[in-house]
């Protein structure tokens, strides 16, 4: 095994030198993780602006449940779209485990409890200010919830922001329902892990590079983007 | 056209979880005139607007719009804190006109109007929530205008507004029960309340102590609540 020092310069070559190999799974990270966050997206932010504006049973119990699912291990996320997949499964004659759309599927389950919870915050927070001013112009329940995820929109992109650093971060899920496998299904975070065991550190640190580098420009886009439209729209 | 009015409340009652903000209120609203409920802190005023509005429901007593008991759409209501949605000060407007489900055509043209009347065309493109509170504030009336309200409920329109703002909203509030909408208001400004009302509702402990038109309210109260209110008295 080498050096950190020497480790590290390699893997700023790598870095610096788009090897394509690195090129290939930081572009697969990205196209997993960001469709799971769109597809998880589509459903999770309505259920949690449901949660917010709805008035139905059991609305307190699904919010504690959902806020309690922001907290689901990968691996068990991963387990159980495992299974899901598995060819013995329900969903088995898709023919989907170890391929890409398994690993969207695993992150999609993933996010969408953190998806739903942190909009269900948000669109409280506006409920409550907007919210007689809405039935007094004669709002229904669903035009009173798409206005709100509209009205939103700028808090709910850094919530996406969010659902996308905890599915390009995590390696439980996509390990198991994708399988590791080399150009196909191999990602960032399962490089690393499998880098690392292998001994070959200078990846592993360019793709950890990489990866910290991305996690922290996400934030850096939320602060910014939430900043200007606090001054752009109040 | 088909009226609305009268709006008639009948032995209201409102105790949420059993403790009573108003009792046995007899009310009958006939429309036309400006109508200002007065009273002290907690007398009830706002409660009562909203019962009348239809956001809030009677725990007791009937309440009619012209002996039906289904809830109008010719009627709308103004805050104390305007609510702006987060967009241009025109799609506020325009908000509320597809609600009333105006078609999508003629709503920019009729929220264009309904600035203009109040006098804020020049700021229709910029973000509502960036607007002064004054100005915020007669979006709200351009808002419940562009609907052409048969009756309009204001709930302390002007108490968070500086004099001259205050002005500017009363003089939009004459505008509009100018061109035919009925006002219904609460407000703590007794100069205000000389200035626009035709008629005062006087409550006083969730009970209407005496509803008396407005140059005789201030001149001669019938109610030893109302002149004490009016003495200062009360606070």
């Amino acid at each position: 095994m080498r050096d950190l020092p020497d480790s590290l310069s390699t893997a700023l070559g790598l870095v610096g030198g788009l090897d394509a190999k690195v090129l290939d799974i930081v572009a697969l990270s990205l196209r997993v993780s960001l469709s799971a966050v769109l597809f998880s997206a589509l459903f999770a932010l309505p259920l949690g602006a449901l949660l917010a504006v709805g008035n139905f049973p059991g609305r307190r119990t699904l919010t504690v449940v959902v806020n309690g699912l922001m907290g689901l291990p990968a691996v068990v996320v991963g387990l159980l779209v495992y299974l899901l997949l598995s060819r013995a499964g329900p969903l088995g004659p898709l023919g989907l485990l170890f391929t890409p759309s398994a690993m969207v599927i695993a992150q999609a389950v993933l996010v969408a409890p953190l998806l739903a919870a942190l909009t269900r915050q948000t669109v409280d927070d506006a409920w409550r200010e907007y919210r007689e001013q809405l039935h007094s112009l004669g709002a229904t329940t669903r035009q009173a919830t798409a206005t709100l995820l509209w009205d939103t929109r700028y808090s709910l992109f850094t919530v996406l922001l969010a659902g996308f650093g905890r599915a390009v971060a995590e390696v439980g899920a996509v390990m198991i329902v994708g399988g590791n496998i080399d150009g196909v299904t191999r990602v960032m975070t399962t490089t690393i892990a499998l880098e690392t065991s292998k001994g070959d550190l200078p990846l592993a640190l360019a793709l950890g590079l990489i990866l910290v580098t991305l996690v922290l420009a996400i934030n850096a886009l939320a602060y910014v983007s939430g900043a200007w439209a606090q001054r752009r729209f109040g | 056209m088909h009226t609305i009015f009268p709006l008639s409340l009948t032995g209201i009652g409102f105790a949420p979880e059993g403790v009573p903000v108003l009792d046995g209120i007899d009310l009958c609203i006939e429309g036309g005139s400006r109508t200002v409920i007065l009273g002290a802190n907690g007398a009830g005023k706002s409660v009562l607007m909203r019962l009348m509005h239809g956001l809030l429901k009677p725990t007791a007593g009937v309440i009619q719009w012209n002996a039906s008991q289904s809830r109008p759409h010719a009627q709308c209501m103004v805050f104390q804190r305007p609510v702006m949605l987060r967009r241009s000060a025109l799609a506020n407007v325009a908000y509320g006109l597809k609600l009333a489900g105006v078609p999508l055509a003629q709503r920019s043209l009729q929220a264009r109007a309904a600035l203009e009347r109040v006098g804020l065309s020049h700021l229709a493109e910029r973000p509502a929530r960036v607007l002064s509170g004054g100005e915020q504030q007669r979006v709200a009336l351009a808002r419940a205008w562009a609907l052409e309200p048969r009756i309009l409920f204001l709930d302390e329109p002007t108490a968070s507004l500086d004099p001259a703002a205050s002005r500017s909203i009363e003089q939009v509030i004459v505008d509009i029960h100018g061109a035919g909408t009925s006002i219904v208001m609460t407000t703590h400004n007794l100069g205000q309340a000389r200035r626009l009302a035709d008629e005062i509702i006087f409550l006083h402990a969730g009970r209407i102590a005496e509803r008396t038109p407005a140059a005789e309210f201030f001149q001669h109260p019938r109610s030893p609540e109302a002149r004490a209110f009016l003495a200062g008295e009360l606070p």
